[in-house]
């Protein structure tokens, strides 16, 4: 492991019993919100592997749902999950699945948001309370959350990158992690930058209006 | 990578306390001030003093119903003056329960260095807060001593119940904890280290076998046990006994043997007591 500072070693606060299985829980819940957009109102969720087996007692099933609502890893409230989900109008279903070839501790989210937008997120628990989201959609990510993420589908053009890159120094917004992948040359792209400030909406418009742009998604950090 | 040694002799050096060293070290690393580290540290004070009241009066049980209630029964003796061990050692014990009692039944903790361990830190240290005279300033220094060895720990080694067992995760809070301990009471840099080695020897090669994955069972009482280790560790130190192995070779052993841990013994409930036929049993009523 890397280096890590006192918090990472007398931290987090957060609600038991587990950090792998309940913080973390919350914190996929939460990230799968952020993704979303909105607020949930229908969705499905899938365990896989030590998540389904082991999840009941460590309150992920709540813990999940917790963080679906809003609520975070430290908040007392994360027991009466479901309560709350019926007051705001959420339901959700849980299912037990083989997810594949993936970290024991996974979880899809099926979500169906207010004003109708769905989404597909896919992601770990990997010790700590440390969350990875690997999939959104059909799109293989990995986003950590700690971090204001860009997620950009686009076509593979030379100087695309470029463009992206110059609109965020144009706005101040410096680049702390950046990759960039695609299906094959001049096929289907995919460019996954974080960042060390918040993307303001003008910059993502900008951003929607460059050619051979898809799609352009921006993810808050937890 | 970095040694505990370096800090303890960065210490003595300096004249200042281990704490004052580590504290030094994360303002550069983290690029705050003392003070807002400071303000941070409180906070995990302050959740850790609220879950061992929330504990101590506690009677909420656990999702699986099988834990709950046990630090009340040796908090209520220890209040009725009879206790075998004497007073420190079995507020230790009720503080350590009480706090990994709360963790048990999704209530608030700090994890240190994990959920599973969360009880032995704040028993410590609580306990030294008790019998010594110690200023809430020195208490959060005393976290800082604590969270620096953790730090070493992490990089030389895992705190992780999965990578290393039950001796990564008990093991390291409780050699947190004696580091601690000694701060408080007084100790020198270099004693605070050899009762963290101490500490750790003395977990050395426990495994990880949670009854049906649970943070449970045996987690929650070896808590206790963990943080009655950590105290005796410091006593002996503050006593003049040394460690005969230093802190960050006995680091890299527990490391070791982590590394040769079969992987059912390391949290996933396939060995130790997780497979005993009253293990099984309580897997199936519950789970």
């Amino acid at each position: 492991m890397g280096k890590s500072n006192v918090f990472d070693l007398l931290g987090p606060i957060m609600v038991g019993p587990s950090s792998s299985h309940t913080a973390g829980a919350v914190r996929l819940g939460g990230m799968a919100r952020k993704i979303l957009g909105d607020e949930p109102v229908e969705g499905s969720i899938f365990l896989h592997g030590s998540f389904a087996k082991t999840g009941r007692g460590h309150g992920t099933d709540l813990a999940l749902l917790a963080g679906l609502l809003g609520l975070l890893p430290d908040d007392e409230r994360i027991p009466d999950a479901p309560k709350l989900a019926k007051e705001r109008g959420l339901r959700v279903k849980y299912e037990i699945a083989d997810l594949g070839e993936v970290h024991p501790n996974t979880v899809k989210f099926d979500l169906v948001g207010r004003s109708g937008g769905q989404v597909q997120v896919v992601g770990s628990s990997v010790g700590g309370g440390t969350i990875v989201i690997h999939k959104i959609n059909d799109f293989q990510v990995e986003i950590r959350g700690d971090y204001p993420t860009l997620v950009i589908l686009h076509q593979d053009l030379p100087g695309l990158v470029a463009q992206v890159t110059l609109l965020l120094a144009t706005a101040q917004i410096n680049i702390a992690s950046m990759r960039v992948s695609r299906e094959k040359r001049g096929a289907k792209a995919l460019m996954i930058l974080e960042t060390d400030q918040t993307i303001n909406d003008a910059v993502l418009d900008l951003m929607r209006k460059l050619p051979k742009i898809e799609q352009v998604m921006a993810v808050e950090p937890l | 990578m970095r040694a505990y040694e370096d800090w303890v002799i960065e210490a003595e050096t300096k004249g200042i306390k281990l704490s004052e060293v580590i504290l030094q070290d994360q303002i550069e690393e983290l690029e705050q001030t003392e003070q807002e580290l400071f303000q941070r540290m409180s906070t995990n004070l302050k959740v850790m003093r609220e879950s061992v009241e929330a504990g101590l009066i506690g009677k909420r049980r656990s999702l699986s119903g099988l834990v709950g209630g046990d630090a009340a029964k040796v908090e209520d003796r220890r209040k009725k003056g009879i206790s075998l061990v004497g007073d420190q050692i079995s507020g230790a014990i009720a503080k350590a329960l009480a706090v990994a009692e709360v963790n048990a039944c999704m209530g608030k903790i700090v994890a240190a260095p994990t959920a599973g361990s969360c009880g032995v830190l704040p028993a410590v240290l609580f306990t030294v807060e008790e019998t010594c005279k110690v200023s809430e300033h020195d208490l959060i220094l005393a976290l800082f001593t604590a969270a620096g060895l953790g730090m070493i720990l992490t990089e030389r080694a895992s705190v992780s119940g999965a990578e290393g067992g039950c001796q990564a995760e008990i093991g390291s809070a409780a050699a947190m904890a004696a580091a601690a301990a000694v701060e408080l009471a007084g100790g020198s840099p270099r004693q605070a280290a050899d009762a963290a080695a101490i500490a750790m020897k003395s977990m050395l090669g426990l495994v990880c076998d949670p009854v049906g994955g649970l943070v449970e069972v045996p987690c929650v009482k070896r808590n206790a046990t963990g943080a009655a280790i950590a105290l005796a560790a410091a006593e002996m130190v503050l006593s003049g006994v040394k460690s005969a192995i230093p802190i960050d070779e006995v680091i890299d052993t527990m490391g070791q043997i982590g590394k040769q841990m079969p992987c059912a013994l390391k949290e996933t409930a396939q060995g130790g007591l997780a497979v005993t036929p009253t293990g099984r049993r309580i897997q199936a009523d519950f789970l």
